[in-house]
């Protein structure tokens, strides 16, 4: 006899319920770096928009942050956290290579033992797993799922670097999704380039760096070919994940770009002919570049600081270290 | 159609001039990019962006650390002409 296997199937449409933030608890102007690059804080405010970044105390880890914007998440959605069953944290800057990060996280919020796993999707991180919540909810592999983008970069900073240091910060932010009536995710645009793996990178592997012939591995990039691409390539991926969504730029009430730098923002926007009445994710000015957790971490600023945008539309996208590249029209809670 | 160094030299003037502000007469043959005009790589990028879709010429990013000075910038152009 034939045995029929079960497939799970879920429900129609997914949303992001609530979102959570935690950013490093000390406030560096750009004063206090601009010794060892020999710089300045106008050159800092006008090649970046940068005016202050928030890091971490040595104490604080990314798990520590990453939990923190979950449990705050989880409060606001309302969801109990034992029916929360998958944990997606992006991040690139867990200090051990295992256990994951999210593992700890889902232990920490009360979801133990939901599915738990990280994503190293750099800048990309946050979309990357919005993503995969989405397809594994529709998919029925899990009722509802936390992902979180968290890092704390400021471990692997140089402070004589000129390219990238300087941008960094550390923080964490996070949404809960679930089920919708509505369509509230829309499709993700995504992919890679991995003919582009050096634009953006450590300097060194760890083994290099265990067997003495480097010193700490820290990030760095070649400002203006990301600068380009993260324009002029990403713009097509946006308007990619607007016709995807069947969304004009004018339908939407936020755009919330990756917070890799202002020009970069400002540029993006002026090419994606935004109307003014979209509101702009510009948090990098006081919380820098955050990778995987600069999108909700902003996301999260708008919903506070303009609490009208709820129901609205929000464009994201994510650009980074791969190159990897997400993005995707959603609902704002 | 080929541009001509003089019509060049004044089209990326033009492009200067909307990026940052510098006035048009600025702009000479002569001039570095950094040095003269304080031009940064950011806004570098964007220029050579426009420059690439205003005379039709691929600019690769190599390249661009090349072109020290606006003269090196009209040549490239013109001799990468389709």
């Amino acid at each position: 006899m034939t045995i029929t296997l079960v497939q799970p199937t879920g429900p129609a449409h997914t949303r992001i319920y609530a979102y959570g933030a935690a950013r490093g608890e000390l406030t560096v102007p750009n004063e206090d770096l601009v010794g060892p690059i020999d710089s300045s804080d106008e050159w800092i405010r006008q090649r970046t928009g940068i005016v202050t970044r928030m890091r971490a105390i040595p104490e604080t880890t990314a798990i520590d942050l990453a939990a923190d914007a979950a449990a705050e998440a989880i409060a606001r959605s309302g969801i109990d956290p034992q029916q929360i069953d998958a944990v997606i944290v992006a991040t690139v800057t867990n200090p051990r290579q295992t256990p994951s990060v999210s593992a700890i996280v889902a232990d920490r919020v009360g979801a133990n033992p939901a599915a738990a796993y990280d994503v190293n999707a750099a800048c990309a991180g946050f979309s990357y797993g919005v993503a995969q919540a989405d397809a594994l909810i529709r998919g029925g592999l899990a009722h509802y799922a936390v992902v979180v983008g968290a890092e704390k970069l400021s471990d692997v900073i140089d402070p004589t670097d000129r390219s990238i240091s300087f941008l960094l910060g550390d923080g964490a932010g996070a949404v809960v999704i679930g089920p919708s009536d509505t369509p509230g995710i829309g499709p993700t645009i995504w992919g890679s380039d991995g003919s582009k793996a050096d634009a953006v990178t450590m300097n060194h592997t760890l083994t290099e760096f265990r067997d003495g012939k480097a010193p700490w591995p820290t990030l760095r990039q070649e400002g203006p070919t990301v600068f380009r691409w993260a324009v002029w390539e990403m713009v097509k991926v946006a308007r990619q994940a607007l016709e995807a969504a069947g969304v004009q730029a004018s339908d939407l009430a936020a755009f919330v770009p990756h917070q890799a730098n202002m020009r970069i923002i400002d540029e993006f926007a002026k090419q994606l002919k935004l109307p003014d009445s979209v509101v702009i994710g510009r948090d990098i000015e006081t919380t820098g570049n955050t990778s995987a957790a600069s999108i909700p971490l902003a996301t999260h600023r708008l919903l506070e600081e303009h609490p009208e945008l709820s129901g609205g539309l929000a464009l994201q996208i994510g650009f980074g270290a791969g190159l990897v590249f997400g993005a995707q029209v959603i609902v704002l809670p | 159609m080929a541009f001509t160094t003089d019509e060049v030299l004044a089209g990326l003037a033009e492009l200067i001039t909307d990026e940052t502000g510098i006035s048009a007469d600025e702009v000479a043959l002569e001039k570095s990019f950094t040095d003269d005009l304080d031009i940064d790589s950011i806004s570098m990028m964007t220029i050579v962006v426009n420059a690439e879709e205003k005379f039709g010429v691929t600019i690769p990013d190599d390249e661009v650390k090349n072109l020290k000075t606006v003269g090196d910038a009209v040549t490239f152009i013109t001799s990468n002409q389709a």
